[in-house]
């Protein structure tokens, strides 16, 4: 287990350090000066030098990619001839428009993202596995017709047609509530939930249809196997036989499913976020992408692919801890 | 036997019998008829076996008993009534009722009937407490004393282990132990010891039958496994295609059948306690015998596999010969190393050490350039004829495989030995263009015969080429190897579980034990004379045709040292 786990998570570095040398290619990549790009449009020539003395963007690409690298592991300073500029141990860099330390910036987000994540979790959850199961039982009437024309919707509308739609029904037509802005959960809870509430519907309908086909298609498997067979043939009810057998089966490839997802939204609902103006991570990876603020556009992608990357492993512990069959080799 | 006993004491009443299944198309018109007009009763307390090839609707029965088709499309006509309940007019509330606590079903495949996921002791008590109003803890207690009851080494501790922590006699067992918990009269088991190993087998076919005289329940056994059923009824109804072939107390229908079917199953199947037939003619009319030049020779054969950390040694040390036109049987429980063996011997695994020796070359080690003059003569038939066919390809296109790879490339050539290939094994040659999925089992497993002899090979291993076969069609290719053998003069090596058809075929036979040769020597010595206590182990427990025959062999099961497999952890 321990032997695994280290394995594993020594996997997920080597696949992180791999995607930090594509990302870190995006300073080379983009087109322009860097020195220039950092100091902004309006920079004198003189100016320009200092920055680029200051970023060490003199040395070798190798040498700065060393540096860079220093820096998310050790922290780094940055000289500017006169004072030092310390940037603390997983240090991405400054922003080059805000001249804010990334890592701080992207930390700010996390309350929000983390806020849409969980929140549009339990949707797609409830209605996924829900809907799911539904149409695995009432198998071949009319509910899982209904059911299956519901899920082919919501898996074929973008998530941004869904979450207009909703903004317009409900925000401008219905008038139930007013268009969503982000309230931080420590500022006022209540608002937090009445502003989220869209957002959340928006991500957890369009992701639970994907649950729905998984608890859907495993429950029938489940059924489908002998000790079904053999607890209906002892008389147990068939509420027991769903509920403890069948369902117990089922379940583990939709706790792994959910383990990924979440870690892709964890990394930024970019689509949720932006339509829905919530200061999240994928909000914010749009906003540098505009503006071209090449290390927060760095930043997010190393966090993102962190995330999902932790997922993955933790997806798979989840899946052997609910099968205990699943040996970790 | 029948007839002067009160109604009343009928555990089974089966009359007129009818179950169709829908084919084709869902919704379609189409039916299926499983079983046609079936009727027997069963007294309390006695045990009746179900005898008949796949397909005949033996389970299919089985299941009616219980009402277990109810909900899957199947119809069902005539009456069954089961411990005094009219089964098929019975609410879902007194099918439950009866469902475990009056007829309690034992199932073939010990693993997937468990739920993996709970343990084992946990679900006998579910079941207890689903017709008893035991509370939790008492249902545990309940659950620990049927698993003791049906030999489960340390019960109380195992109770809490999940059914893949048990080894797959044990699971039997536990199986076993839920069907007694709530001391049904009647105990419906459906190939109950069909994928155990025959020492295994032996041991389970005791303890139901040691539970029948404890308890004085009813018994009812589905089985394919003539000598299983001579183990354990007193009655047997053969069938064939859903209907009633014959059907008589056990010692007269396999003792003197009436009917023409059971004449012809009965004689299909392979013995191990009739008298040799005449001396089997391949090696010793044709060919130098034994003394002879080898054409195969292994010295100290060894292969291992890294299983994560461990290292398990799946063959050790086997030394064996292989003589031209002669039938070596390698005869073994599962996990004994002879599928491993059997494909070292044509070198499609490589050895991990020791010699291997073709026609005085020696090719244990050889590349695989300097094997490819060899390839073409060592052939190998597999086990499964369906997963060894390409599904997606021809069986022409399929036997044609070794030919070009011998570089055979004129196409008019190539399907001419094609058919001839096929008609040889006894397929229509028309069918070149056919797919696998058109024949049926023992027709498929003629084609994979047809392939391995495309190449003109001198030495073919057999992998159990007939445990997927039904007894008669199981005959029909033992006969067409043999024939082979003779007209073509091949050596084969014949590998398989059964003993009793290894002793069918096989001139020299080897027994074969966790990686190692136990006892090797002629059929006659082996079956005959056999000198080790594993060998004897196992003829002892090969079920015997004669009930009378089978009651001296149980006793005799009982003098000899019991097996270890009561305490394997799998």
């Amino acid at each position: 287990m321990t032997r695994y786990l280290l394995k594993r998570l020594g996997g997920a570095l080597l696949v992180l350090l791999a995607l930090s040398v594509a990302v870190y290619a995006l300073f080379y990549l983009v087109p322009g000066d860097p020195a220039r790009l950092a100091c902004g449009e309006r920079c004198s020539t003189q100016q320009v030098t200092q920055v680029r003395e200051r970023l060490g963007l003199d040395a070798s690409v190798f040498t700065q990619y060393g540096h860079f690298l220093q820096g998310i592991v050790a922290g780094r300073d940055y000289s500017t001839g006169t004072a030092v500029l310390h940037c603390d141990a997983p240090c991405l860099g400054f922003s080059y428009k805000t001249d804010q330390q990334v890592t701080r910036l992207i930390l700010e987000r996390v309350p929000a993202t983390l806020s849409l994540a969980l929140g549009a979790m339990v949707i797609w959850l409830v209605i996924g596995v829900g809907t799911g199961l539904l149409s695995a039982l009432r198998r071949g009437g009319i509910t899982e017709r209904a059911l299956t024309v519901l899920t082919l919707a919501g898996t074929g509308m973008p998530v941004f047609i869904l979450g207009l739609l909703l903004l317009m029904a409900v925000c401008a037509y219905l008038r139930w509530l007013p268009f969503p802005s982000y309230v931080p959960l420590s500022q006022d809870p209540e608002q937090w939930a009445w502003n989220l509430l869209l957002p959340w519907l928006t991500l957890g309908f369009f992701e639970s249809a994907k649950y729905a086909r998984l608890t859907r298609s495993s429950t029938l498997e489940t059924l489908a196997e002998d000790h079904i067979r053999t607890f209906r043939a002892y008389g147990v009810g068939e509420r027991a036989v769903v509920g403890r057998h069948a369902l117990r089966g089922a379940v583990p490839p939709v706790i792994a499913l959910n383990a990924n997802d979440l870690g892709t939204v964890v990394g930024g609902a970019v689509l949720t976020e932006t339509l829905f103006g919530i200061p999240g991570i994928g909000k914010t990876l749009v906003d540098a992408v505009r503006v071209v603020d090449v290390p927060v556009v760095v930043g997010v992608v190393l966090v993102t692919g962190t995330a999902v990357v932790l997922a993955n492993v933790v997806a798979d512990l989840l899946y052997a801890a609910a099968d205990r069959r699943v040996a970790l080799l | 036997m029948t007839g002067v006993v009160d109604v009343t004491e009928r555990l089974i009443h089966v009359e007129d019998l009818t179950v169709d299944f829908p084919a084709g198309e869902p919704g379609g018109a189409g039916t299926v008829r499983a079983v046609d007009g079936l009727s027997f009763t069963l007294t309390a307390g006695r045990a009746i076996g179900l005898v008949g090839e796949s397909g005949s609707g033996k389970s299919t029965v089985a299941s009616a008993l219980l009402g277990l088709h109810r909900g899957t499309g199947a119809r069902v006509g005539g009456t069954v009534r089961v411990g005094g309940t009219d089964v098929g007019a019975a609410s879902e509330r007194e099918l439950r009722a009866l469902r475990g606590a009056v007829a309690a079903m034992v199932f073939q495949d010990p693993l997937s009937s468990l739920d993996p996921y709970y343990a084992v002791g946990d679900q006998i008590a579910e079941v207890y407490r689903v017709h008893t109003d035991a509370t939790r803890r008492a249902a545990r207690a309940r659950a620990v004393e049927v698993l003791d009851r049906v030999g489960i080494p340390d019960a109380a501790r195992r109770a809490g282990a999940r059914p893949h922590e048990f080894s797959g006699g044990m699971r039997q067992r536990a199986l076993i132990a839920m069907a007694l918990a709530c001391e049904p009269r009647l105990l419906i088991a459906d190939e109950p010891t069909t994928a155990l190993d025959v020492t295994v087998q032996a041991q389970i076919l005791d303890l139901l039958h040691d539970l029948r005289h404890e308890t004085g329940m009813g018994l009812l056994l589905v089985t394919h496994d003539v000598g299983v059923a001579a183990e354990s009824v007193d009655e047997v109804l053969v069938m064939r295609h859903g209907r009633e072939v014959e059907r008589g107390p056990v010692a007269e229908v396999l003792g003197a059948p009436r009917d023409t079917y059971t004449r012809t199953l009965l004689a299909a199947v392979p013995r191990v306690d009739t008298p040799l037939g005449a001396p089997r003619t391949g090696a010793a009319a044709s060919s130098p015998g034994p003394a002879g030049e080898a054409l195969l020779e292994a010295v100290g054969l060894r292969r291992e596999f890294r299983r994560g950390r461990r290292t398990v040694t799946a063959v050790d040390g086997v030394s064996l010969t292989v003589h031209p036109g002669e039938t070596l049987g390698i005869v073994g429980e599962s996990g004994s190393g002879k599928t491993t063996l059997g494909r070292m011997l044509v070198r499609l695994l490589d050895p991990s050490a020791g010699g291997l020796r073709y026609r005085g070359t020696e090719i244990a080690t050889a590349s695989e350039k300097e094997l490819r003059p060899y390839r073409r003569e060592l052939q190998m038939v597999f086990q499964d004829p369906v997963a060894s066919l390409n599904p997606r390809r021809s069986v022409g296109e399929s036997v044609a495989d070794p030919l070009r790879a011998a570089g055979v490339l004129d196409e008019r050539r190539l399907v001419a030995r094609v058919r001839e290939l096929l008609d040889r094994v006894g397929l229509d040659p028309d069918r070149y263009d056919r797919y696998p999925h058109e024949f049926s089992g023992g027709q498929r497993q003629r084609v994979g015969i047809a392939r391995a002899l495309a190449a003109e090979p001198r030495l073919i291993v057999c992998d159990e080429p007939v445990s997927a076969l039904d007894v008669t069609t199981q005959a029909q290719v033992t006969a067409l190897l043999a024939e082979l053998q003779r007209e073509l003069g091949l050596a084969l090596v014949f590998i398989a579980h059964d003993l009793a058809v290894v002793r069918q075929v096989s001139d020299r036979v080897a027994v074969m034990r966790g990686g190692r040769i136990v006892e090797q020597g002629t059929v006659e010595e082996v079956y005959g004379t056999p000198s080790e206590a594993y060998t004897k182990q196992l003829l002892a427990a090969v079920p015997a045709l004669d009930p009378a025959l089978a009651e001296a062999r149980r006793s005799a099961r009982r003098t000899l040292p019991a097996s270890a497999e009561g305490m394997a952890v799998a």
